[in-house]
């Protein structure tokens, strides 16, 4: 199937139950989505398909639309140029461990296009499905707020 | 070539200072000799510094996400002389260079919150030391006296009176000539690095999709492969059907190995939905674990004599009983975010394995022991690491990456993945404990204390693991497997001693009179392993927990009451004042249907104090606040002591509120993330981490807050709703 991958389209060679996730990770190496919980659990898989956050590790390739529009963490920004939310993780220096960020900043990436000033209650709303085990949730919301504060 | 004997008669010519030194088993000989060999100047084996100016420290204490990169990076930068941000750092593949230096484990490990408080003279005398190399060059080259060079501080050494500078590239050669020299540290009002919160040198790979953990490891032809593990520990495979796994589309292979059986495949998804596939049989064990029995015997236990007895102080059993309770925690998986996984490639009669590891010293032996390898022809390679915690310390998925390899490989790459559910499944658990405490209070003060642990020995099922390791390289195969088989029996016998039992409970800081401690060890089928705090985890919450309940017997605050019977005890005073402080404890109510908890604890040779306020609906907890208060001496960099302040109080809360692993019939019940709950984001209170000033030489950061976070908790619980918690998780307690 055909897909446009951080804005280049690409042919999937994948069979229609295989995750997103795998399409990305397994097919193309675009390894900066994670695998956490493979059920929708932990978040750390989320990527954009059509602007809207989902779960890449239970989206199957026959849901999505033929030419569906997929952004990952490698996507973000532009070439060199870090986006907003990603220099706001650097200056709240918000990863520890690092490997349920990639999730975490895209979920917040979706959030904010929907909500360009969320509160607190908004982002706990947007970022609780995305879990973190090394406790960085303090650091997320001061960089969701910070994000939010260089969007506007 | 100019030769080194020449140089250095000319730089003695030029008035060169050269002391005679020996660093890390380098003299200059061999400096010069690897320079020869490389181009590059590696004064010892945590920097290199090449002709083009690259300075490349190589970290020995793994990245887990607790901050090694950045700490470590500004501890050799700071006497190197260098900015720690144009450093390359790279991750250190296994080598006895780069074993531990903490006395306790001498292997090449990252663990037990060693990392600062072991790299801290060694890592500041290695970029000495290369620094007075540099400087010696740059006398030389100039002719002029090593005192008038200086290290600038930006990478270079600069002579003021001829206002000439050169970089530390262009004198790779010139300090290589040098002899090593024993060198002076900085002191602290020299700092412009340590003390600091440079921010952190690890993160933009973590940020922009770039860094690869070891489940992104790609290589050529590399084959992914999944496990399929007997049902319960202990079960083996009595039969299996593999036609419809094999013919799933991209299934290369599906064979018995080591840890159940192997279905290998093109990718991930292939290899997980082939074993999904396949039909397999197993035996069921005879003493398969059940958490009911195991209460069960270990309350059995607790009212019998103990075995041993590990502290005696005064005559605590002629003590008369005010209180007599049983405390009570669970088995804990780590559950990381990255599952478990590793990568492993046989080529050339050799082996190299790339794995997020907490062990490459263990790693290296027991892949070279599993493949009949020498050690040398076995190289581990660390990739970044999705969260420790202490599972990776256990390296049974280099192992299982290595067998499959072996069995299926064909001189391929195979990366063995775990899901969620095969990590929660096959965890080495933080050991299940119940205790006793009985307690006396007479006239308003604590006079007896008898504490009674019951509890499984981690070294009984990890000790072979570090036995193995800690042998020199070249010890024959046999020996070190011998030794490390005979370890487990040690130490479940106690004839070597396994302190990860009761630390924590053994060194109780109160000066109550009357004092014994008791431990009944246990062997049970379920494995074991180090969890973040280790014994503390659970031994603080029985012991603040249990104090609680004598001082309020006594008519006693909580916070005041263990003053009293702290004061003989500086560092512990020292941060549950400051935590108490900054808390208002005394000088502020909190808001109406939420209560405060304090408790206090040492660990890994840092002190750690928390206030936590928290109000109950029912068997809802909502944790409005953390206030910790570390004493960890010199503070490296503060930012990172904060971060693991709050990721101690969310990783604690995550246990003490949620997570329990439970067995039935051997089966792990605990499946993924939805019935092995962490706290989300919703759920975190706002978290304030303070320092105590302190010159006493840095410790650990890792773990010490963690274990006064229950205690604390269960504190704010009672104070809110006036009922005790002595038994974890709290949520499940509060619904029952």
């Amino acid at each position: 199937m055909k897909l446009r991958v951080n804005g280049k389209p690409v042919e999937v060679d994948a069979e229609p139950d295989m995750p997103l996730l795998w399409v990305l990770r397994d097919r193309l190496g675009l390894t900066g989505t994670k695998f956490g919980c493979g059920v929708a659990q932990c978040g750390a898989c989320t990527v954009h398909v059509d602007g809207a956050a989902r779960r890449s590790c239970v989206l199957l390739v026959r849901d999505l639309a033929d030419g569906a529009k997929v952004t990952t963490i490698e996507g973000l920004g532009s070439p060199g140029v870090l986006h907003a939310v990603q220099e706001a993780w650097l200056a709240e220096n918000v990863p520890q461990c690092g490997y349920c960020q990639a999730g975490q900043i895209m979920s917040t990436v979706a959030l904010l296009a929907a909500n360009p000033s969320p509160d607190d209650d908004d982002i706990d709303s947007a970022l609780s499905a995305n879990l973190c085990r090394c406790g960085t949730y303090p650091r997320i919301r001061r960089a969701v707020h910070r994000a939010a504060g260089r969007l506007k | 070539m100019i030769s080194r004997r020449a140089l250095l008669k000319l730089g003695a010519a030029a008035g060169g200072a050269f002391v005679v030194g020996c660093a890390f088993g380098r003299t200059g000989g061999t400096v010069w000799r690897e320079y020869k060999r490389t181009g590059t100047f590696q004064p010892n084996a945590w920097i290199r510094i090449t002709p083009d100016d690259r300075v490349i420290f190589t970290l020995d204490r793994v990245e887990m996400g607790q901050g090694t990169t950045t700490s470590h990076a500004a501890m050799v930068a700071e006497e190197l002389g260098v900015d720690p941000r144009v450093m390359e750092i790279e991750a250190a593949e296994a080598s006895r260079d780069y074993d531990n230096p903490d006395k306790q484990i001498r292997i090449q490990i990252t663990g037990g919150s060693t990392s600062t408080r072991g790299a801290w003279r060694p890592l500041r005398e290695a970029g000495a030391v290369a620094r007075e190399m540099l400087r010696a060059g740059a006398a030389w080259t100039w002719g002029v006296s090593i005192g008038d060079c200086r290290a600038v501080g930006d990478g270079s050494i600069a002579h003021a009176k001829s206002k000439r500078v050169l970089r530390y590239g262009a004198l790779a050669g010139a300090a290589a000539a040098q002899d090593v020299p024993a060198v002076e540290l900085k002191g602290p009002a020299q700092w412009a690095i340590i003390g600091r919160s440079i921010d952190r040198l690890d993160i933009r790979p973590k940020v922009d999709g770039r860094g690869v953990y070891g489940m992104d490891v790609q290589l050529p032809g590399m084959l992914t492969a999944v496990i399929v593990r007997p049902p319960a520990a202990g079960a083996t495979l009595v039969r299996m059907d593999a036609a419809s796994a094999r013919a799933r589309a991209g299934v290369v292979a599906v064979e018995a190995c080591a840890g159940g059986v192997a279905v290998v495949a093109r990718g991930y998804w292939e290899a997980r939905t082939g074993a999904d596939a396949l039909a397999a049989e197993w035996t069921t064990p005879a003493n398969a674990a059940d958490t009911d029995d195991l209460r069960a015997s270990y309350r059995r236990l607790l009212s019998r004599d103990a075995e041993r007895v590990v502290r005696d102080d005064g005559d605590a059993r002629a003590q008369p009983d005010t209180l007599d309770a049983f405390y009570e925690l669970p088995y804990l998986a780590h559950a990381t975010m990255e599952p478990q996984n590793a990568t492993a490639w046989l080529h050339d009669g050799r082996c190299e394995v790339w794995a997020p590891t907490q062990a490459p010293g263990i790693a290296r032996w027991r892949v070279a022991d599993a493949l009949g390898l020498d050690l040398e022809d076995v190289q581990i390679h660390t990739t970044l690491i999705g969260g420790g915690f202490g599972r990776r310390g256990l390296v049974d998925y280099c192992v299982d990456a290595a067998d499959v390899a072996r069995r299926v490989g064909g001189g391929r790459p195979v990366k063995v993945v775990f899901s969620r559910e095969d990590d929660l499944a096959r965890d080495w658990y933080r050991p299940m404990a119940m205790s006793r405490l009985r307690g006396s209070v007479a006239g308003g003060r604590v006079t007896g204390w008898r504490h009674h642990v019951v509890t499984q020995s981690i070294l009984a099922d990890e000790g072979g693991d570090f036995v193995g390791a800690l042998l020199p390289n070249g010890a024959p195969r046999a020996v070190r497997r011998l030794a490390s088989a005979s370890a487990p029996r040690l130490f479940a016998r106690g004839a070597m001693p396994d302190s990860t039992s009761i630390e924590g409970a053994v060194e109780l800081p109160y000066a109550i009179p009357n004092l014994r401690v008791e431990l009944t060890p246990v062997e049970t089928p379920v494995p074991v392993g180090f969890w973040r705090s280790v014994g503390h985890s659970h031994n603080a919450f029985v012991t603040e927990g249990f104090l609680d309940e004598l001082l309020h017997a006594a008519g006693k605050d909580a916070y005041l009451g263990r003053r009293e019977l702290l004061a003989a005890n500086a560092r512990h005073l020292g941060v549950l004042d400051l935590a108490a402080t900054k808390a208002g404890w005394t000088t502020s109510t909190p808001p109406p249907g939420v209560g405060r908890g304090i408790a206090v604890h040492a660990s890994f040779e840092s002190y750690c104090a928390m206030v936590i306020e928290a109000s109950v609906d029912g068997a809802r907890v909502r944790v409005r606040r953390a206030v910790v208060a570390f004493d960890c001496g010199r503070v490296v960099n503060p930012g990172l002591v904060a971060a693991q302040g709050e990721s101690a109080v969310i990783f604690g809360l995550s246990a003490a509120l949620k997570q329990q692993i439970t067995h039935r019939a051997g089966r792990v019940q605990e499946t993924n993330f939805g019935s092995y709950k962490a706290l989300r984001m919703f759920e975190c209170p706002i978290i304030e981490t303070y320092t105590v000033a302190s010159d006493a030489e840095p410790s650990g950061i890792g773990e010490p807050g963690v274990p006064p976070v229950a205690p604390a908790l269960c504190g704010a619980i009672f104070a809110a709703t006036g009922k005790r918690i002595r038994r974890l998780p709290v949520e499940a307690e509060l619904a029952t």
